[in-house]
């Protein structure tokens, strides 16, 4: 495939920086849920 | 009290204010002044600068508007006039419009003055027929300034920490503004086109002013109130 | 509202059934987009292989106006509804940041794309210029959402920003518009699939904005609950701070005390 550098790249790029701030936002909202009681979570 | 009356006590209020602690002509004048000149030095060419010349001139219009945003709302956060207007129950919509028309009447000013520098600086010559056009748009670009400054001036401007946050906001809807007065004027004086094409231009920074006078009005009052 | 500080038995974090299987089902998509986007689908006849750029490029761009939407929906019901819930705030702020997430990947990608098929990595065309707009707009939200003040008080002013942003976007849409039509630039191409796309490639075009939408999902719920949590204890860190305050005023001579 011609060009395989720029359009792995751009894929890299994307899923990237998805993967990061999915990872970012799960870390922090098990720091966060540990901490608060299950009654005070509308999803439990 | 009525609301003209109300805005028009806020005006006079913040034009003495101004004239007391002369944010606009001591700080805000020389500093526009030094941006004409630095562009001619930045552009370095005579052809250049003068072809660009009205944009010049709003460019510096625009980036004076912030520092004048900023040092006049400060003025005001150091002696809680706005929670103090906001606690006496004023219409805010009142205020918003007293606030803006004042900031508007210092930005015409400046603008006049800065276009006699882009006379004497980039060479630049006014057109007969263009002149309407010119006028108009002058007037319609510093209505959509002023409101905007003062929208997101009230919410951005005067506390320490916040100063950063009015470029940005502002940013992306003065832009616009830019792009048209910038074409109108270009038309107006004759430097790329004829007058005639540039009345979509003034039409475009028209909306603007209409749109954000009407959001002004309403989104001023739960914009400040923090 | 207690206040607790030990980790608590339960759910240790955002997540429940709805979302385990939605986060599969997105995998699994993402998986079968890898596999067309760049395997089966063919090259293009005009843009050759850059086209496979476009099956990540346009759904970001798509799901990022469609975030800024939600935000402005979800203002809107904050706003003007009696009870002025606090979970449309959530909503607001956590699609926000997901748009603002995939406007970065629409410019990057789009600017990948350029350089590919017209030489540029940057084009003032009113697409681009506009999307970039659209970028500080939603970057200057964030930040008015971080000004401070009871949350309320944020929910209130980042309502009322959000609202107006909506009303800039035909605006500043129109406005680049007008400018570019100075500058007519002869390109056949433009990011967003005017090139004609039938077969496999509208297919991969397809799965591509199934999957944001499912991305998309998938991290505003997750992102929302994060935000009530860290509303959840800083109220309770502020019961904390009033029960501490009531009992030193309660002790004679002890700090000061409120008369």
């Amino acid at each position: 495939m011609e060009d395989a550098g720029f359009i792995i790249g751009s894929y890299a790029v994307t899923f990237a920086a998805i993967a990061a701030y999915a990872w970012r936002v799960r870390i922090r909202g098990r720091r966060l849920a540990r901490r608060v009681p299950d009654d005070a979570k509308p999803w439990v | 009290m009525r609301r003209r009356t109300v805005a028009w006590a806020v005006a006079v209020k913040d034009l003495r204010v101004e004239r007391r602690a002369r944010v606009a002509t001591l700080q805000v004048l020389p500093f526009a002044a030094i941006v004409m000149v630095l562009f001619a030095f930045a552009l370095d060419s005579t052809a250049v600068v003068e072809r660009v010349a009205p944009g010049l001139v709003w460019l510096a219009t625009l980036f004076s508007m912030l520092v004048l945003v900023q040092r006049q709302f400060a003025v005001e956060a150091a002696d809680g006039a706005l929670d103090a207007l906001r606690v006496a129950g004023v219409d805010p919509a009142a205020v918003f419009w007293g606030k803006a028309i004042a900031l508007a009447l210092q930005l015409a000013v400046l603008e006049v003055l800065l276009l006699g520098a882009a006379v004497v600086l980039y060479r630049t010559e006014l057109r007969l027929d263009g002149v309407v056009l010119l006028v108009t748009t002058w007037v319609a670009a510093t209505v959509a300034l002023a409101t905007v400054g003062t929208l997101y001036g009230g919410l951005a401007a005067g506390t320490t920490g916040r100063e950063t946050l009015l470029p940005l906001l502002v940013f992306p809807v003065v832009a616009p503004v830019l792009i048209g007065a910038t074409r109108a004027v270009e038309a107006a004086l004759g430097t790329v086109g004829t007058p005639g094409d540039g009345w979509p231009w003034f039409g475009l920074v028209a909306v603007f002013a209409v749109a954000f006078g009407a959001g002004g009005t309403l989104a001023f009052g739960p914009l400040i109130d923090s | 509202m207690q206040v607790r500080s030990a980790p608590q038995p339960g759910t240790r974090d955002t997540g429940s059934r709805a979302t385990r299987t939605l986060g599969l089902v997105t995998l699994v998509g993402i998986a079968w987009l890898l596999a067309f986007g760049l395997g089966f689908s063919p090259a293009d006849r005009d843009q050759r292989e850059s086209v496979r750029i476009l099956y990540v490029h346009v759904p970001s761009a798509w799901l990022a106006y469609l975030a800024f939407v939600v935000t402005a929906v979800a203002s809107g019901l904050y706003l003007f509804r009696k009870q002025h819930s606090l979970g449309w705030d959530h909503l607001a702020g956590a699609s926000a940041e997901v748009g603002v997430l995939f406007m970065a990947i629409t410019l990057v990608s789009g600017s990948l794309w350029g350089r590919l098929t017209w030489g540029e990595f940057w084009q003032w065309d009113a697409r681009l210029t506009t999307t970039a707009f659209l970028f500080v707009t939603y970057v200057g939200y964030l930040a008015v959402r971080r000004l401070g003040g009871d949350h309320h008080q944020r929910a209130r002013r980042s309502a009322v920003v959000a609202l107006l942003a909506v009303l800039e976007i035909p605006l500043v849409h129109w406005s680049v518009r007008m400018w570019r039509s100075l500058h007519q630039e002869a390109t056949v191409l433009s990011p967003d699939g005017d090139v004609k796309m039938d077969g496999l490639m509208l297919f991969s075009l397809i799965v591509g904005v199934i999957v944001f939408t499912l991305l998309y999902a998938w991290m505003v719920i997750h992102r929302q609950r994060t935000l009530t949590l860290e509303d959840v204890l800083d109220d309770e860190g502020l019961d904390a701070a009033i029960v501490e305050r009531r009992r030193e005023a309660e002790q004679p001579g002890v700090g000061s005390v409120a008369r």
